[in-house]
């Protein structure tokens, strides 16, 4: 028992440690691609030290919900870490608390408050992003639930840990074409939900065409580190959900010791680098698309997602 | 005996996995914009249509699904739009923008409902096969989903490239289906299908090039009355 809430807690920790890594290693990757140099894979974690120690700047005409969402931002990521599967192959303490429709309206909430917040100060941009990232995740709902339900009704249950072994018992479910369908929706889910590049580009600076970036456009100092932070976390269990549960449950651990566990962080972190160089080729071999292309975009991920329900139960 | 008994499962799995890409991408044909991207829907159609095959081929372990596996790909992916793009030529296939009738998502979700229809349809059908039933099962209605898109994709589309495109995906979801039914379908039936959607493709491409040198475009939908010169 004690062991249990103990990984737990290790889980969170890991994810909070290792996920403005794996942005650094997301950017590296694209300006090596691009054949440019590109910061330092660490430059994510200097770039949020040095956040946290400027000064912040408020505006007056803002609420108590300006204050409060990057906390919220913060905080939603590691409760849906406290929920799925990161490090172990059994249910630990917290696992019961909530099922995978849990985490998906977990989520939610810190992009709701995230929305309230960019509305709040009164910036021009931050109501055009905000809203245009509500048409996004709109448009993305009918995905996730279609790929929610059809994940669940296979295994028979909602709760993550025993959703993943369902696709590799036997071997050969691994190939079944709902699984293989709901993996390319569920990719793509990823793709619209973190703001990647067929549906809006992280590294643009142009406010016009910002989707994701520009609620956080308000935020100095400790506030915008916290933003920050909270979204390469919710990207970070996002990604980790994705291979845990979709695709690769392998090398995690499996026994009850504390050196199983340790062994399982590595492996994560290998699992998630090779899911980035796939990333990183899809957003480099695809240019941005028009605003009003995105709904067609994730139309093609419902259909995928349709296709997937539809092979398996008709 | 552990890898006897887990070979069939396996090889339905794939043959399954085969089926959803082929539906995917037939998808892909109703979804795409430029009709080089459609092109690539077809030919990646294709390829999913000869593993089928050759699964099949394994699966019956018969010598000439094999050989139909080796035309279809030969004929599909790499003859059929080789000779689109050169009967044609580039003028017509580098467009990036196909005009539709209705546009793109609500087609593609018309398309959805299209194939919850053949699945409806197809289970009459599974029920009279016997001893094959896990295939066709997952073959036939896949198969006649794509014939109807297919033809779906015949009609939305007004341009000429489109639309010899949703003819050829149309005789691919017939193949599919006909495969799996058929296994012992004489070979020289096959072999006249196959080389019959290549005189399609020949023929729609200087049909097409003929009407783009005549008329200036290709969009078809607009062309609805005759003109004497």
């Amino acid at each position: 028992m004690n062991n249990k809430i103990l990984f737990n807690l290790l889980q969170v920790m890991v994810v909070m440690a290792f996920s403005p890594l794996v942005k650094g290693v997301v950017d590296r990757l694209k300006e090596l691609v691009q054949s440019r140099c590109g910061p330092s894979i660490f430059q994510p974690y200097l770039d949020i030290w040095k956040l946290f120690h400027k000064d912040e700047v408020v505006s007056e005409q803002s609420s108590w919900i300006f204050r409060f969402t990057p906390y919220m931002v913060f905080v939603t990521p590691i409760f849906v870490t406290l929920l799925i599967p990161v490090l172990t192959d059994y249910p630990l303490f917290f696992a019961f608390m909530g099922d995978m429709l849990g985490a998906g309206f977990i989520l939610a909430l810190g992009g709701f408050f995230a929305t309230l917040s960019a509305v709040d100060t009164g910036n021009p941009y931050g109501p055009m992003g905000s809203s245009r990232t509500r048409m996004v995740g709109l448009l993305a709902e009918p995905v996730f639930m279609t790929v929610f339900f059809t994940v669940s009704f296979v295994a028979g249950s909602t709760i993550p840990y025993i959703v993943q072994k369902v696709w590799i018992m036997p071997l050969s479910n691994f190939f079944e074409p709902s699984h293989i369908l709901t993996m390319i929706a569920f990719i793509m889910l990823i793709i619209a939900e973190t703001g990647r590049i067929p549906v809006d580009n992280p590294s643009g600076h142009f406010e016009l065409a910002m989707i994701d970036e520009s609620k956080g456009l308000e935020y100095s100092g400790r506030g915008a580190a916290l933003m920050k932070w909270g979204g390469s976390m919710k990207f970070f269990v996002l990604v980790s959900i994705f291979l845990n549960v979709l695709v690769t449950p392998w090398g995690l651990a499996q026994g009850n010791n504390l050196g199983e566990v340790l062994l399982a962080v590595p492996l994560i972190l290998l699992k998630i680098f090779a899911f980035i160089i796939v990333l990183v080729v899809i957003e480099s071999s695809f240019a941005k698309l028009r605003l009003f292309r995105i709904p067609e975009f994730l139309v093609a991920a419902f259909i995928t997602s349709v296709a997937a329900m539809i092979t398996r139960f008709l | 005996m552990i890898a006897q008994s887990m070979t069939p499962t396996l090889l339905t799995q794939l043959n399954a996995l085969t089926g959803g890409l082929f539906l995917l991408s037939t998808f892909g044909v109703i979804a795409m914009r430029q009709v080089l991207g459609c092109l690539k829907m077809f030919i990646l159609q294709s390829l999913f249509l000869a593993s089928s095959a050759l699964l099949l081929s394994y699966y019956h372990s018969s010598l000439h699904l094999l050989a139909v596996a080796a035309i279809t790909l030969v004929v599909k992916p790499l003859l059929i739009p080789y000779l689109l793009r050169r009967t044609v030529g580039d003028k017509v296939t580098s467009r990036r923008e196909i005009s539709q009738v209705l546009n793109i998502p609500t087609s593609l979700l018309i398309a959805a409902g299209l194939t919850i229809f053949a699945y409806f349809i197809a289970k009459p059908l599974i029920a009279y096969s016997g001893a094959g039933g896990i295939i066709i099962g997952v073959n036939l209605p896949i198969g006649i989903s794509a014939l109807l898109l297919g033809a779906y994709a015949l009609t939305v589309r007004r341009e000429a490239v489109p639309q010899t495109i949703g003819i050829l995906s149309m005789e691919n979801g017939a193949f599919f289906a006909g495969i799996s039914i058929a296994s012992n379908l004489p070979f020289i039936a096959e072999l006249s299908a196959a080389f019959d959607a290549l005189i399609i493709a020949l023929v729609m491409g200087i049909l097409i090039r003929k009407i783009h040198e005549r008329v200036g475009s290709t969009s078809v939908g607009e062309m609805k009355t005759l003109r004497e010169v």
